[in-house]
Order: C-alpha cells, then sequence, then structure tokens
C-alpha cells in the first residue's frame, strides 16, 4: 500500500467533512509511515474525544495498519478558531 | 519516532520534579498469563483491565519503555504521582498484543484502562492531561493527583 500525506488528506476531508486538515510526515526521512494529522469537522461537535479519535480511526481502518506511529488532534471548527493566534 | 513526541516527552520531563527512580509500587505485569492463546481471550482481557483501577499497555516496561508513545504515557503517569498502576508489556505477548487491540477496538499500543474503562492512547492522555481532565478522572478513582499540590499528601502521613 502506498501512502502519503496527500492521499490521508484527502480521505480524511472526504470521509469525515472536515473544513480543515493538516498531515505531516513525521518519520525521519520522509518515508511515510509515521504521521501526525490534525483534523477539523464539525461531525465531532458533540463528542468526547474517544469517539472523536475512533472515526478517525475508522476512516483510516485499512491504512492504519501500515503506519508505524500515528498522533491525531480532532477539533471542532469553533475549537480549531479560538486556537488560532490572534 | 518523531522528533515531536521526544519534544512532548522533554516538556513532560521538565514539568515534573527531577528523581525519575521508580517505586516498587508499580507492578510490571509482563506475560505471567500463562502464555498460550488464554492470554488474548475476552474474558482474560475483562479480568485483567478490571483487576486494577489504573491499567496500561505498553511497548515495553514503565522502567524501559520500548516506544515513544508508551513512554509518553508513562511520563504522564509519573507527573499525576500514579504509581500504583499495573503496565503489561504486550511485546512479551503476541497474544496479548493483538487481543487487547481487539478488546477496545483500538488500533494502536499504548491502551490506558481507568476502572476497567478504555480510555484512549497516549494522544488521548496527553491531552486529558493538558485540560485537566486527567485530574478529574484520578479523582473519580480516589487518587489524588501529585499537580494538586502536595500539602496534603504530607499531611494525611
Amino acid at each position: 500500500m502506498e501512502l502519503s500525506s496527500h492521499y490521508l488528506r484527502e480521505k480524511l476531508q472526504r470521509d469525515l467533512e472536515a473544513e480543515h486538515v493538516e498531515v505531516e510526515d513525521t518519520t525521519l526521512n520522509r518515508c511515510a509511515t509515521s504521521f501526525r494529522v490534525l483534523v477539523v469537522s464539525t461531525k465531532f461537535e458533540g463528542k468526547p474525544l474517544l469517539q472523536r479519535h475512533r472515526l478517525v480511526n475508522e476512516c483510516l481502518a485499512e491504512e492504519l495498519p501500515h503506519i508505524h506511529a500515528f498522533e491525531q488532534k480532532t477539533l471542532t471548527p469553533e475549537q480549531w478558531a479560538r486556537e488560532q493566534p490572534k | 519516532m518523531s522528533g515531536s513526541l521526544g519534544r512532548a516527552a522533554a516538556a513532560l520531563l521538565r514539568w515534573g520534579r527531577g528523581g525519575g527512580l521508580w517505586s516498587p509500587g508499580v507492578r510490571t505485569a509482563g506475560s505471567g498469563a500463562g502464555g498460550g492463546s488464554g492470554s488474548g481471550s475476552t474474558e482474560h482481557l475483562d479480568a485483567l483491565v478490571k483487576k486494577d483501577k489504573v491499567v496500561v499497555f505498553l511497548k515495553g516496561t514503565p522502567e524501559q519503555p520500548q516506544c515513544g508513545f508508551s513512554n509518553a504515557v508513562v511520563q504522564i503517569l509519573r507527573l499525576h504521582g500514579v504509581r500504583d498502576y499495573a503496565a503489561y508489556n504486550v511485546l512479551d505477548d503476541p497474544d496479548l498484543r493483538q487481543g487487547i487491540k481487539d478488546y477496545s477496538n483500538w488500533p494502536t499500543i499504548p491502551q490506558v484502562y481507568l476502572n476497567g474503562e478504555f480510555v484512549g492512547g497516549c494522544d488521548i492522555l496527553l491531552q486529558m492531561h493538558q485540560n485537566g481532565d486527567l485530574v478529574e478522572e484520578l479523582k473519580k478513582l480516589g487518587v489524588r493527583s501529585a499537580l494538586l499540590g502536595e500539602d496534603k499528601d504530607q499531611d494525611s502521613k
């Protein structure tokens, strides 16, 4: 399976109807086996952290077994707006 | 391991009050489950996560985590002064490693359980630490986080 930041971003954006997605390849040599993602979606509203992360895990269920390390942050648009530097 | 995780762990360590020696209270349960397919069975895991208030499944041991994410979990618990927890090393036991993922329907290690309930992995524990939820959850278990200060602990000796 060929993984790329671009591919993961597209998939998260599409399946989670995300309004903002950041995907960073966190491997030293950019060999696409470790990723850190930030997903901003209205789908997270009213959901506790565990459920939000489960949504992301489900979305990437096919890909995760091929990923060594995976960090995720899940925010609602409101939370995301609050995190922006003023 | 990612640089960010290293930084996170370093930041956590800076929070701590030095020291770094593990109290013997931490039980590294390891693979003492008798081996075989039993260690990954739902019944066995159910009993395992309910046996102790705080249970973690790690790659490696609290003394020697073999992965940055497992290390972060260990450091967060240390920061909160949680010493009495059960730690299971999934690297010792392939059945346990797969079994616990199936049990919680969660694809990665580490995994943290409070009062028998799955809480999440490293990211979730870290965010609970940052937003104060972890202090509250520990309180529900009757565990007073060390981050609340030590005065009262010293009085109650």
